[in-house]
């Protein structure tokens, strides 16, 4: 047994080692619905540069990390979030939840990919874009040819064969409905739906339940996302990714400082990195379309027109009319089969 | 009673026994358990309720307007919102009543607006907590902003926070939300009629008949506990679904909607219908019978006139309960209902998909209405139940009977191969490469860490909360059902909380968790910290499962007597030590049951902990429901079998653990 006094110079010298360890580390909360898979890659590729700041994730689908930041509206628990829809982050900026802050070279980046204000409370990072997974082997089956446009989608030979993501839960969902509306206009875009509703076998919760679905087979058109539709081709489903050709709705990633952090230096140092090149390179590994200009390079199995096919999205009209589009779809669609 | 019967008698002082040591100690035990089923059931479901009565809508006396002419000068004429909204009735009131997210254009005030126009607007709110929104940009306060036409048709107002009934007239005028109810409760009625009916005819069997198996059905009939209620969900995907193996049989219906609904609810109800109705029928008299064979009835006769009549509260029972489970159930709805909606997933869909915490909780309410009914009812029909055994009752020996026990061995099979083929065809899925393309087997499903839920993380963690609960949920429900039984007076503490032993039983899981995070999830609240946590998991798992637990409990202390406690302190020994040398032995087997019936729980429950679990606290029922909800349903499948396999280890732990302990200290009851 050891001598007491050397026990408590034992424990006196690890609590000095802790404390120094503490001295030295920032530790940043960062709420993210980046794919799991992803995130242990980005922290690392940041430790590289900046080994001082500790990430601690906080990882959900889009719809649970929102409802998450809002509930925590008046007693904020994170610091950073990096890697949520635009969509939800102009929600909070409305809410004033948002630091506003120009990150460091954010005049590099895509002006599409950074938020209007002065200074800027969001930066983009990547987008991920509408598409339709069309099931070559269950569609020869059934005898359907394949759609070429949103609008071939309402023919009726397509009846019971389409599904599609509910907008009241998926944000790939809302994004195609606010695409819709966007092109054809409101009135337009709400025939278009009622056109659709008719084809839809039924709406699902996720954004990339009905590219996985498709890609089962188990219903042969899902409307869904390119990476989603990308991800599953290369996994050896007989998928192919059909992009609309009025054009595609999009939403991005993107990254803001929570207002009231308690480490704002840490914070912006975070979301100085966030917007490198070095980083937009990282993000390109899943993503097609990045902030940062020449960075992409091709991805396996995406629609290569895929770009010039993205509508100039009115972000602020999607988040700014969420609510009442959202009860407007309600109330039209929302009881698709009901007891016969 | 008359006033004149009365009797004068002069008012002595209220004899009371004098209170002891232990009595103190006991109350105060009492005290300290209802304090914690206060804190965690009535304080949340009180910050539910209120926030089901908090709603938002526009104020629009904070918004005041200027409009210039064509040449875009002002001519410093103000106009208030609500009295362009008087004139030009732009709004109706009830479009004014909100939910947080809510936003209103400005525009609609003018109906002459064209972006087009070269008109300016000036636009202020009147008191410094007036908000509204340019674009993105968020502007408080009372300082003139102009824009022009193409600008203002991006100016929207926000809602401010108010209280009233409001949330529910929007509810109940919302006819996708109303129709859920009655969805619900068809659903639930049709589902109990079948599940009933069937487990009557299997309990039949095992009571009645001398057909053979009758263990190995028994063990094969309560599986569905073991399972999550998403699990049948994705079997019925398997077989019926538009690439499943039996898909012929629907012709041309779908199995996403109540179909699907229905069989998978009837999968995971059958056990507690066929417990419940078990026990009505073996306490059944045989004096009945006999006396109706020497009656000369006919047994189709004795049928109906004796065996019905017997089970009736049972098969009661046995209803409401089954109603209950089907109509406060999320997890099958959510995998297999398609478009039909039904109230427990109305919940989830306006929580976490839009964020509308405040019909969430109108939701809850409603949902409550139903399920306190049916537990109302089943609490009153048990009660007479017990009337029902007399001492003179003689058990009731089914004779042979070759036609009748290979008929209910036929009708057994079929059930049992109706439960296994669920089980078996999720296992067959989750180890197909890819369905239906590539139907070579692999283990690929099982690399959870590669999905979303959680990964492998989420099993240990559902291991982990399993064995919490079981822990300090037997602690808690036994210490809390001893004091609550062998405590003498103290009638006002023992109701308090017999009442709120039985509450949780009638609160749907989702109405529970949705209440935490309105309680807990609130930095005001000293107990803030333990949100997002593995503790709040293991609270709100506990009380969600208490009222079975507690009712198990009691009925082991109720047969011991209470004189044992009288004997103890004449022999002036504390409780403390009759509890710990006479009472927890005596009633380990029931002690037993709880802590299994708490794992099994916690490793298969969903409804609760959806709202509460956080990225370090992902669970195994959660990253089934999660990956089916992401398009993985082979591995969800994979994650479900997993739990299964989990519960059927534990429950042999249970029976080695039961029997050892039954042989060391169980000797007494045998002769």
């Amino acid at each position: 047994m050891l001598p007491k006094t050397i026990k408590t110079i034992v424990a006196g010298l690890l609590l000095g080692a802790t404390t120094l360890v503490q001295a030295q580390a920032a530790e940043l909360t960062v709420y993210t619905a980046v794919e799991a898979e992803d995130l242990a890659r980005y922290a690392e590729t940041f430790n590289k540069d900046h080994p001082d700041i500790k990430i601690n994730w906080v990882r959900d689908s889009t719809g649970i990390i929102t409802a998450k930041l809002l509930a925590e509206k008046n007693n904020p628990q994170a610091d950073v979030i990096w890697g949520l829809a635009a969509t939800s982050l102009l929600l909070m900026k409305t809410e004033g939840m948002l630091e506003a802050y120009a990150p460091k070279g954010v005049e590099n980046l895509d002006p599409k990919f950074v938020d209007k204000s002065s200074p800027p409370t969001w930066t983009g990072m990547d987008a991920w874009v509408a598409s339709v997974c069309y099931n070559t082997v269950e569609a020869g089956k059934a005898g359907l040819t394949p759609p070429a446009s949103w609008k071939d989608l309402t023919k009726p030979e397509y009846k019971g064969h389409v599904i599609m993501p509910n907008p009241n839960s998926s944000g790939t969902g809302f994004l195609d409905v606010s695409s819709w509306l966007q092109m054809f206009g409101e009135e337009g875009g709400w025939a278009y739906m009622d056109g659709l509703h008719e084809n839809i076998a039924r709406y699902t919760h996720s954004g990339s339940k009905p590219c996985k679905l498709a890609a089962a087979g188990e219903i042969p058109i899902g409307v869904s996302f390119a990476f989603r539709g990308a991800k599953s081709k290369a996994a050896g489903a007989p998928l192919e990714i059909i992009v609309p050709s009025e054009g595609v709705g999009w939403d991005m990633e993107a990254t803001a400082i929570v207002a009231g952090t308690d480490d704002l230096e840490a914070a912006k140092t975070l979301v100085d990195w966030t917007i490198t090149k070095k980083a937009n390179e990282m993000y390109n590994t899943g993503y097609a379309v990045v902030a940062y200009p020449g960075v992409a390079k091709p991805v396996e199995h995406f629609p290569t027109n895929l770009l010039e096919k993205m509508i100039d999205n009115d972000f602020e009209f999607a988040a700014n009319n969420r609510a009442s589009i959202l009860a407007e779809w309600q109330k039209r669609y929302d009881s698709k089969s009901e007891p016969k | 009673m008359s006033d004149t019967a009365q009797i004068e008698i002069p008012q002595g002082p209220a004899i009371k026994a004098k209170l002891g040591k232990d009595d103190w100690i006991m109350r105060s035990f009492i005290g300290i358990i209802v304090i914690y089923l206060i804190i965690a059931l009535a304080f949340p479901l009180y910050a539910m309720l209120s926030k089901a009565f908090s709603t938002f809508h526009y104020d629009l006396t904070q918004f005041e307007f200027q409009v210039s002419n064509e040449e875009g000068k002002f001519d410093g004429s103000i106009f208030s919102a609500s009295r362009l909204n008087d004139e030009v009735s732009a709004y109706a009131p009830e479009e004014l009543v909100t939910g947080s997210g809510g936003r209103l254009a400005a525009t609609k005030f003018f109906p002459d607006y064209s972006f087009r126009s070269p008109v300016l607007y000036k636009v202020r709110g009147t008191s410094d907590d007036a908000v509204f929104v340019v674009g993105s940009e968020r502007k408080v306060g009372t300082e003139w902003r102009e824009a022009d036409s193409n600008l203002f048709r991006k100016v929207v107002f926000l809602p401010v926070k108010s209280s009233g009934f409001g949330n529910f007239t929007r509810y109940f005028s919302t006819p996708s939300l109303v129709r859920s109810i009655q969805n619900s409760l068809v659903i639930s009625a049709v589902s109990t009629i079948i599940t009933v009916t069937l487990a009557f005819g299997f309990a039949y069997s095992l009571n009645r008949s001398c057909m053979r198996f009758k263990g190995i059905f028994r063990l094969i009939a309560m599986i569905p506990i073991l399972v999550p209620s998403l699990l049948p969900g994705i079997a019925l995907v398997y077989l019926f679904g538009n690439q499943g193996i039996l898909k012929a049989v629907m012709m041309g219906e779908s199995i996403y909607g109540p179909y699907g609904i229905i069989a998978g609810s009837v999968f995971f109800t059958f056990p507690h219908a066929m417990l419940i109705i078990t026990t009505a029928l073996a306490i059944s008299d045989a004096r009945l019978y006999e006396a109706a064979v020497s009656l000369r009835a006919s047994r189709w006769k004795t049928f109906w006139t004796v065996t019905i009549p017997g089970a009736r509260y049972g098969l009661i029972s046995a209803a409401f309960v089954v109603f209950n489970l089907v109509i406060t159930d999320f997890g099958l709805p959510k995998v297999i209902g398609g478009q039909f909606n039904m109230l427990a997933v109305d919940i989830y869909k306006q929580v976490i998909g839009q964020q509308n915490f405040e019909m969430g909780a109108v939701v809850s309410v409603v949902l409550l209405v139903p399920a306190m009914l049916a537990f109302t009812m089943d609490r009153m029909v048990q009660r007479k139940q017990v009337a029902l055994l007399s001492a003179r009752s003689v058990v009731y020996e089914p004779k042979p009977n070759n036609r009748f026990d290979w008929g209910c061995l036929a009708y057994c099979s079929l059930v049992a191969v109706f439960i296994l083929g669920i089980l078996g065809i999720c296992q067959y899925a989750a180890l197909i490469k890819f369905w239906p393309y590539d139907l070579s087997l692999s283990l690929k499903n099982y690399a959870f860490d590669l999905m979303d839920g959680g990964g492998w993380a989420a099993y240990r963690n559902s291991i982990k909360l399993a064995l919490l609960t079981a822990f300090f949920g037997t602690i808690v429900v036994f210490i809390g059902a001893y004091m609550v039984e062998k405590t003498q007076g103290f009638k006002v503490g023992r109701g308090i909380f017999q009442f709120l032993a039985m509450l949780p039983m009638a609160i749907p899981g989702m109405v529970l968790g949705l209440a935490y995070i309105f309680f807990f999830n609130n930095p005001a609240n000293p107990l803030y910290f333990i949100y997002g946590t593995m503790a709040i998991l293991v609270l709100c798992t506990v009380t969600h499962f208490y009222t079975v637990s507690h009712l198990t409990a009691v009925t082991a202390l109720k047969q011991m007597d209470n004189e044992f406690e009288s004997v103890a302190s004449s022999l002036k020994q504390p409780f403390y030590k009759l509890f710990a040398r006479v009472t927890v032995p005596v009633c380990l087997p029931a002690i037993l049951d709880i802590s299994i019936y708490l794992f099994v729980n916690a490793m298969t429950t969903v409804s609760a902990v959806v709202f509460l679990y956080s990225t370090n606290t992902a669970l195994a029922s959660i990253a089934v429901l999660n990956m089916d909800d992401a398009g993985d349903i082979a591995p969800a499948a994979a994650m479900g079998m997993m739990i299964f396999y989990t519960n059927v280890v534990a429950r042999l732990v249970h029976t080695a653990v039961s029997r050892g302990v039954l042989q060391r200290t169980q000797k007494w009851r045998a002769r």
